[in-house]
Parts: structure tokens; sequence; C-alpha cells
């Protein structure tokens, strides 16, 4: 059987001047339909140049991303991406935001009627659908990062990419956010891959966790399965000796086998 | 203690609540404050200008007013200019008109020259802050021309056009066009990576990237552009009136100069000052519009 996303022997360095750097080697990794990945390592290791390898803003070295038996090798919204500081345009509203990308994906597809409900039926999602007439700069991070999450829901991607998407959020607002990823993620069954360097998060939202070498010339340290059942509760996974033995695992592989070496 | 006093305090209100005059009170205090602030506000922002002006209008009076002296006093220029100063929108025939219409004349013109100015310095600094290929060829040589004074361009122009009036409109154009090129191409050249990744991501294209992320995107910086543009128009085109002709406002100052009519050139110096100030307030106006909630990522 073939992989729904399949990262192909993926080298990436990147050339500066005379010298190249050689950040990512030999990642390979088969990732199946609604599964719900993390990948964690320490800062540095290429966690996000992989998340842009496959969204396609960054292109590879060599090797290549396959999606659905297609090579990709360009951004698109079929790979859509959550970024780590939102990326909201403050020029637009809220509902702006989400209709921009709407009006983009589905311009040939939806009815104006239909687009519009599709941007509120997102935001409502999100549970947004109260501030859609507010700009960026008049809303929290919290519910920015949301809205970043509608924009990218609504493109229906085939893959959803969160690069670090709740790193710059207080420890309260990233648990709800967790939760409503959750939630999404069991409803409507996305697959999604999402950068972290948060272990609890990883254990909590995912399916398998990727594990990251140090870089230079990161590659993939180990893949652990989270074999929780589903839905996950926070507060009965603090004593679940499943969720503690994942999140010893990952503690294990950072902190002892690949410590973070501080740079000179 | 403690107890005493909160039990005290429950059979107090009873007795008061009859009373009345607490609330009026307030209300009564309310409403001149409101009415003070506005006559505040207004008093701080008119009066201290006002004192300046008489104050120096005095000291004008003061030093001009004597015999021997080679400028004439504000009092002089009241009687001299009365019909000037009165009424701007008199017409007396096709040499002899108001201020206001050979500003509104010289306004034409700036609007002209300014107008062509603003979209093709906005169309070439958003080809210089997108490719670095043109801003290294081109740079260099904008960078040379602006520094060329606005009139040094009329003989070329009038060369060129072999007519006053497209000659001014250049010397405008060519003016003003430097300012909008360099701080919309550092506009377009600022403009976030995530903006541009989310335009990626969308597959937006040319087209779309260019009125939905980079116009907004880099509009402060083009209203800067503008801005300083328009100052520098309606400084050139009083220059540029003066050399070609016509019934602009800088003409008038010229013909004004040639008959001797000092009072009537003191009188166009404040009706040019106040239309550019006009003018300054009006582009920042429309930035400060257009440009609401860009600048607040």
């Amino acid at each position: 059987m073939t992989a729904y996303l399949k990262l192909d022997h993926i080298d990436k360095s990147f050339a500066r001047g005379g010298s190249t750097t050689e950040v990512l080697r030999e990642v390979s990794l088969d990732i199946a339909k609604g599964e719900y990945i993390s990948v964690i390592g320490h800062s540095g290791c290429g966690k996000s140049t992989l998340l842009n390898i496959v969204a396609g803003l960054t292109p590879v070295t060599n090797g290549g991303v396959i999606l659905e038996g297609v090579e990709v090798n360009s951004p698109g919204p079929d790979r859509a991406v959550v970024f780590q500081n939102h990326s909201l345009l403050p020029w637009l509203s809220v509902y702006d935001n989400v209709k921009l990308a709407v009006d983009k994906v589905f311009s040939g597809v939806k009815s104006r009627a239909e687009r519009h409900e599709w941007c509120v039926h997102n935001l409502d999602l999100v549970q947004m659908g109260h501030a859609r007439d507010r700009r960026p700069s008049e809303i929290s991070g919290g519910m920015k990062q949301r809205v970043g999450i509608a924009r990218a829901l609504a493109m229906q991607p085939k893959v959803l990419l969160l690069d670090e998407p709740f790193g710059a959020l207080d420890a309260l607002t990233r648990a709800h956010l967790q939760d409503s990823v959750m939630q999404i993620h069991a409803s409507l069954g996305n697959t999604v891959i999402m950068i972290t360097h948060d272990v609890d998060e990883a254990v909590l939202l995912s399916d398998r966790i990727v594990m990251m070498t140090n870089g230079p010339a990161a590659g993939i340290g180990d893949v652990l399965d989270v074999p929780m059942a589903r839905p996950r509760r926070r507060l009965e996974l603090v004593t679940d000796p499943a969720y503690l033995k994942c999140r010893e695992a990952v503690l294990k592989f950072l902190y002892e086998r690949h410590r973070f070496v501080e740079a000179a | 203690m403690s107890v005493s006093v909160l039990k005290t305090k429950p059979a107090q209100p009873p007795r008061q609540s009859a009373e009345v005059v607490t609330l009026a009170l307030p209300r009564k205090a309310v409403k001149p404050s409101r009415l003070q602030a506005m006559a505040h506000s207004l008093a701080v922002s008119v009066v201290p200008p006002t004192i300046v002006i008489l104050l120096l209008l005095g000291f004008w009076e003061l030093l001009c007013g004597g015999p021997g002296a080679t400028l004439p006093p504000p009092s002089t220029i009241w009687q001299e200019s009365y019909d000037l100063i009165v009424n701007p929108f008199f017409v007396n025939g096709s040499q002899d008109i108001g201020l206001g219409w050979r500003v509104l004349i010289s306004l034409q013109r700036v609007a002209i020259g300014f107008g062509l100015a603003a979209v093709v310095g906005i169309l070439m600094g958003v080809v210089i802050g997108q490719s670095v290929w043109a801003m290294r060829g081109l740079d260099p040589v904008f960078q040379v021309l602006r520094t060329v004074p606005p009139l040094a361009w009329l003989p070329i122009a009038l060369a060129a056009f072999r007519d006053s009036s497209p000659s001014a409109i250049f010397v405008i154009f060519i003016t003003a066009i430097w300012p909008v090129i360099i701080n919309t191409a550092v506009g377009v050249r600022n403009i976030p990576q995530d903006y541009r990744n989310v335009a990626l991501v969308l597959r937006l294209n040319a087209l779309e990237f260019f009125g939905k992320i980079m116009l907004p995107a880099a509009a402060p910086y083009i209203f800067t552009g503008l801005r300083i543009g328009i100052g520098l128009s309606w400084l050139a085109i009083v220059a540029a009136e003066m050399l070609t002709g016509g019934v602009g406002i800088g003409f008038f100052i010229w013909d004004a100069w040639n008959s001797s009519r000092l009072s009537d050139i003191i009188v166009a110096l404040v009706y040019i000052g106040v239309v550019g100030f006009i003018l300054d307030r009006v582009v920042a106006g429309i930035g400060a519009f257009v440009t609401r909630g860009t600048q607040a990522a």
C-alpha cells in the first residue's frame, strides 16, 4: 500500500557564498490519511525547514514529497499552513482573511453565497464567529491563531501543516486551542503534521511522534507510536501509564540520547 | 471593630436615599465640564498661533512701518491688496483674476503632474522593490537623478515639448516621482515573508498579489512618498510657472515683481503657504484613512 503523504529521502542543504550547510539528510516518512504527526526536536534541527519543504515553500536538494501519488514541489492550498505567528493580513477583518483564501480556492466551485457560508462555518468551527468583523490587531494572540487555523481549514487541505502553532501563546490559551484542534481533527479527520517543541503537546495530540536528531544534517532519530485511544482527555491522561510512558520516551530521546549541543 | 463598622453602614443609606440633591450635583458638574473641555481644546489649538501671528504682524509693522523701509508693512499690504485678500474669485479680464483662480490653475497642473508621478512612481517602485536586478540597475541612476533641482529640468522639457504648459507639468512630474519610487520600493522590499508565504500557499497570481497583498502592505511607505512628492510638486510649480508664464500663482508673483507690486507678492506667498499646507494635510489624511489597521500587525 502506498502512503497518503510520502517524504522520500529528502536532503536539504543551503548554499551561501562558498560554503554549504547540510540541514536535513535522508528524511523519509510515510504518513497515512487522517494521521496526526508531530515533529519534535531541539531548536535549529531543521523541523521548520522540513515543514516548509512539505508546504513547498522551500525546494528540496534531493528527494521529494509525494502526496496521493503525485510529487509536489510548489506551494498550494492542498497543503495549508498555519504559521507560528498567525500571518493574518492586518488590513483585512477576520472574516475577510478567511474569505481571501476561500475566494481563491473555491472561485469556480462554490457560488458567492456558498463561499460566504463556508467562511462563516469555518470561523464557527474555531469559535471565532462572534469576532468576524474585527481586525487582527483587535483580538488576542490565541484568537488570531484560531483565525489562522480557520483560514487553513477553509482551504480544505489534504494535509494541514502546523508550524509551532501554539508556541507564542500562554499555557492556558494553548490548552484551549489544543482541545479545539483535537476536536476538529476528530470530526474532520484531517491529515496533520505539527511542528512542536512541547513534549506534552506532542504526546497529547499525536498518533505518531517523529523525533529529530540534532543538526547539522539532522534526520529522523526515532518515530514513536502513541497508542492512546481517542478522544483523549487532558485531565485523565496525567495518570495514564501509556501517556507517561510516551512522555518518558520522548524526554529520554531529547535529553539523553540527543542532548541539545549549545552553540559555542 | 471592623464588624461594628459593617453594621452601621447598612443603617445609613435608607436615611440618605430621600436626598435628591446628591444626584443633581454631579449632573450639573458633567455638562459644563464637557463644554469646558471642548472650549479648552479649541483654545489650546487656536489661541497660541493667533497670539504668535499677531505678535509677528506687530513686529513686522514696527520693522517696516518707518520711512525708508524696503518692504511694505502689513497695514500697507491690507490697503494696497485689499481686493486680492478679500475676494479670491473675482474676474476682471483674462489677466486680472483673483488669486483663488490662479491657485486652482496651478493646482490643476500639479494634479496632472503629480497624478502621473504617483502612478508611474508606484509602478516603478514595485518593480524595483520586487526585482533585485531592477534595483541594482536602476537605483544608482535614480539616486543621481533625484538630486537634480526641479528647475534644471525645465530647459530640457521646453526643448522637448516646445510648449510651456506641458513643460511645467513635466517639471512637477520629474520632481515628485523620486520620493514615490524610492519609498514604494522600500515598502515593497519590507513586505514580511509571512505575507508572501500566505500568497504562495493560496497561489495568488501576480495581479492578485499586487492588489491584495503588496499595495496594502506597502501603503504606509507609499503614502510617505506621496506626501513628500506633493510637497515638492508645490515647491516646483511656483518656480516653473515663474519661468513659463501663463496664469498660475507662480507667474502672478513674477508679474507682480515686474510691476513692483510688493504687497501682492506677499499676499500670494500667504496663499501658496496655506495651499501647500492643505495639500500636505489632504494627502496625509487620505494616507491615514487608507492605511488604518495596516501598521498594527
